[in-house]
């Protein structure tokens, strides 16, 4: 190993992009955007979601080609892209998805595909443990090196990664949103880490949702917003407020909406959830939903606004607590309970959890309401297809008829496919989650007013989202943030209030 | 040795899950690929007392014999698992390759043999058989990208059927000397097949615990993804590693060959079952990048100890067949039980 760079040598930026612009097809995933990283500095690179984040991380490590634009390292060009180990030696990557193998030891996860050979040609275990157990001391990671990695936990998984970026010489290291996964102690432990490398001259670009441990841990951040670079500035003179502001983009104040009719304080109690608790994804959460009322869910990945609307939805088991609907309790973790009381879900994912691609659009929207289509369990096509008609018409769902396979309509059809499926069993409670994600703008407009329409007709709604035009058009939303109901907004609130709200940060601070 | 080095004297302020569990672990990984030790132990003790003649050398070479042929299809599979993949089409190997090699070379007039080839080239045209089973295997799983299961059962029938249509569905007798000289032959008193099947399982340990090669493949099995960001050159390694399946499942089928003096139209017809079985009793995953070489081992030989020690018991051969699945149930179930996990 051995570092090939001295860090203290180099006085320029150990790592520059300039005018980069990527594109794929028609999206531009970064715009003329520029950024340049100090040698011994820790830098953090922020913006929502769609920003370009990942679009630079996997051009400044080699795994892309910008389509214009140069990256530099310590003053010279990159190398070019083949160079696998050339590229090693300057930037190192922990990426959010682990590149650990499970099965093998911590040991042979460092020295993958560079063992140690001994006379006879055969890998050396014994100085390959040594190897390992050393390059470990050495960045004062404490754990076992014959372990299989399984064993290991999420953050002792990320030091080993670190390690083993740093073991090929870089002294540059990228971490992409390292702590969406761990607790606030072993965040802790990270920045203490972070710090003990930074003294032996370790270089980061941090990527984090999280605003608050920008301030902990970085002395520059950067901030991309829509695909363009729009500022750098070193963390301590910069205002809570003003990153905030640089992220959602000044221009786009409150836009105008309908005030929607209040709900009445007599209206019955759609869905009453106590004490919702599930290890560290939510804690303690009481939410209450009138029959026409929006409330939203709001909070970032990892929140745990998703597995909260996943378990009112019976997707889950919550471990204590209990979720009503419309008086009953169906039984916790139960889908078909849960239909039966009344609940629609949209799911998080319309490709994993809201659709059979190969299935026709009449077969997926029937799929939650089997006894409406026909007797003693058989399926009568010619019910199935009028119904499915029916909800073509009501979504609007541009097709040539209910045969087709949903896997030949658009983004945004389809997810009003998923949008029939949930409403054709008309639920007294309707759960959205992310409900607008890849959606195009008209399907967007269309979803949401059919929500409002909806609620409207006396179902209660929940959404859980981090798009803020999805929580526009509800009566409240409750922010989450670490598995905790932190805010309660009522309607009308500003992008700045809502988006310093997910990312856990005081305004006024 | 180095279990002191890698927990440094840190205690101060150790990581929330590491150091405590680590030794326990340990002891458990490198105990796994034992596993089935004590239970062939138990096997050998109830196997002397059911017939004293059970621990004697002649019956424990027996024991020997009689799996190494279908061992080396247990070390093929084991190898092709560990990478990820499947290879059903094995079984068909091990009777095709001698297979076309007796109709080449056996003399025309006994059976379906052409005669077109000295008896010198048996051996060269049974293993470039092997090679071309596993090169097209190749070709569809690695380069087209198609599912192993598929594949080989596509290609177990293919093959099966070749050898049906080559042999007349007949049995090739009067073999070349050379094609049955390693299935019959004694060295050291012991029968040179017992040799050859424990050199290729010390030579198959050694690569897959030792080699850079080897270990490439449970990083293949294991993630692939991972794999390839290491440099790994995966389509290669999947392509060597299925090549060499099918030679080694080839070799299997001349060692039968000459131990029976014959190939039949059905040799190898069914086996796979008892080879999957014994891979994954031997710890292997079928979800790859799990298993060892020796734990395959251990998981043939216990099926194959069991067998003797029915048949030593007297038990009638027409139920031999249902205890045996009955068998290798029970040490899946046991080997869940002990493994802790669900078996994949």
């Amino acid at each position: 190993m051995g570092a090939s760079t001295s860090p203290s040598s180099v006085t320029g930026p150990i790592a520059e992009a300039e005018r980069i612009t990527k594109r794929y097809g028609e999206t531009v995933a970064l715009d003329g955007a520029h950024i340049t990283i100090m040698p011994g500095e820790t830098h953090a690179l922020v913006g929502r979601n769609g920003a370009g984040k990942s679009t630079l991380v996997s051009i400044l490590t080699g795994l892309q080609e910008p389509d214009e634009g140069e990256i530099r390292f310590a003053g010279r060009p990159a190398p070019r892209l083949s160079e696998r180990n050339a590229w090693r030696e300057r930037v190192a990557c922990v990426y959010q998805k682990s590149t650990i193998i499970p099965e093998l030891t911590v040991a042979e996860n460092l020295y993958l595909n560079r063992h140690d050979h001994n006379g006879l040609r055969l890998v050396s275990w014994k100085s390959m443990w040594k190897k390992a157990a050393d390059l470990l001391e050495a960045w004062s990671v404490d754990v076992d090196v014959r372990l299989p990695a399984k064993e290991l936990g999420v953050e002792q998984r990320q030091f080993v990664e670190i390690a083993r970026a740093l073991s090929f010489g870089a002294r540059f290291i990228i971490l992409d949103e390292p702590t969406a996964q761990l607790d606030g102690a072993a965040i802790a432990r990270l920045f203490d880490r972070m710090r003990a490398m930074r003294e032996q001259g370790v270089t980061f670009l941090f990527i984090s949702h999280h605003l608050q441990e920008i301030y902990e841990i970085c002395d520059t951040v950067t901030v991309f917003r829509d695909a363009r670079h729009i500022l750098t500035a070193p963390v301590m003179e910069l205002p809570r407020g003003d990153l905030v502001a640089a992220m959602t983009g000044e221009a786009a104040g409150l836009q105008e909406r309908k005030a929607r009719p209040s709900v009445p304080p007599d209206a019955d109690v759609i869905l009453d959830a106590r004490g919702l608790t599930d290890g560290d994804l939510y804690t303690g959460v009481d939410l209450r939903v009138r029959a026409g009322e929006i409330v939203g869910l709001a909070g970032l990945g990892g929140s745990g606004k998703t597995e909260l609307a996943e378990t009112i939805a019976g997707l889950r088991a919550p471990r204590e607590g209990t979720v009503e609907v419309a008086g009953r309790r169906p039984r916790a973790g139960s889908v078909p309970d849960s239909l039966a009381a009344g609940v629609g879900l949209v799911p998080r994912d319309r490709h994993h959890q809201g659709l059979i691609p190969l299935m026709s659009i009449a077969d997926n929207t029937t799929m939650t309401v089997p006894e409406r289509l026909g007797t003693a369990g058989l399926v009568s096509g010619r019910r199935r297809d009028d119904l499915a008609r029916e909800m073509i018409t009501n979504l609007a769902i541009k097709t040539p008829g209910p045969e087709l396979p949903v896997n030949g309509l658009s983004g945004g059809n389809q997810q009003k496919v998923v949008m029939a499926r949930a409403l054709a069993s008309d639920p007294r409670l309707l759960v959205l989650i992310t409900p607008t994600a890849g959606v195009d703008v008209r399907s967007k407009e269309f979803l949401l007013a059919k929500v409002e329409e909806i609620a409207g007709k006396g179902t209660g709604v929940v959404i859980a989202s981090d798009e803020l035009d999805d929580l526009r058009l509800c009566d409240r939303v409750l922010v989450m943030f670490h598995g905790r109901v932190t805010t309660e907004l009522a309607a009308g609130w500003h992008d700045h209030e809502m988006v310093a709200a997910m990312e856990g940060v005081e305004l006024d601070a | 040795m180095p279990e002191t080095t890698a927990a440094p004297a840190e205690t101060g302020r150790p990581s929330p899950k590491g150091p405590g569990r680590s030794p326990s672990g340990l002891r458990l990984a490198r105990l796994r690929d034992f596993a089935l030790v004590p239970a062939i132990i138990a096997i050998a003790i109830v196997g002397q007392i059911v017939h004293p003649i059970f621990l004697q050398a002649d019956n424990l070479i027996n024991i020997l014999q009689t799996m190494s042929e279908i061992s080396l299809l247990v070390l093929a599979q084991a190898l092709v698992l560990i990478v990820g993949k499947m290879d059903l089409s094995l079984e068909s190997t091990f009777g095709l390759a001698p297979g076309v090699a007796a109709w080449l070379t056996v003399a025309v007039g006994t059976g379906s043999g052409l005669g077109l080839l000295s008896g010198f080239w048996a051996i060269p045209i049974t293993l470039a058989v092997g090679v071309l089973v596993g090169v097209v295997n190749a070709l569809f799983i690695v380069r087209f990208g198609l599912n192993g299961f598929i594949v080989t059962l596509g290609m177990l029938i293919v093959l099966r059927g070749l050898l049906t249509g080559i042999s007349g569905g007949q049995t090739f007798f009067n073999l070349p000397e050379s094609m049955t000289y390693l299935g019959s032959a004694m060295w050291f008193g012991v029968p040179a097949s017992i040799w050859i099947c424990l050199a290729l399982f010390a030579v198959g340990v050694l690569v897959m615990g030792f080699t850079g090669f080897g270990r490439s493949l449970y990083a293949i099995g294991g993630n692939v993804d991972a794999a390839k960001a290491a440099g790994i050159r995966t389509d290669r390694v999947l392509w060597i590693t299925l090549i060499t399946a099918s030679v080694l499942a080839a070799i299997g089928g001349l060692l039968l060959t000459g131990r029976l003096a014959s190939v039949a139209a059905a040799q190898g017809d069914g086996a796979i079952f008892t080879v999957f079985a014994a891979a994954v009793i031997g710890g292997v995953s079928l979800n790859g990048g799990k298993g060892t070489v020796f734990g395959a081992f251990t998981g043939i030989l216990l099926l194959y100890m069991i067998q003797n020690v029915l048949t030593l018991a007297g038990v009638p051969a027409q139920w031999i067949e249902a205890l045996n699945g009955a068998i290798i149930l029970t040490a899946l179930a046991l080997s869940r039980l002990t493994g802790g996990k669900t078996q994949e």
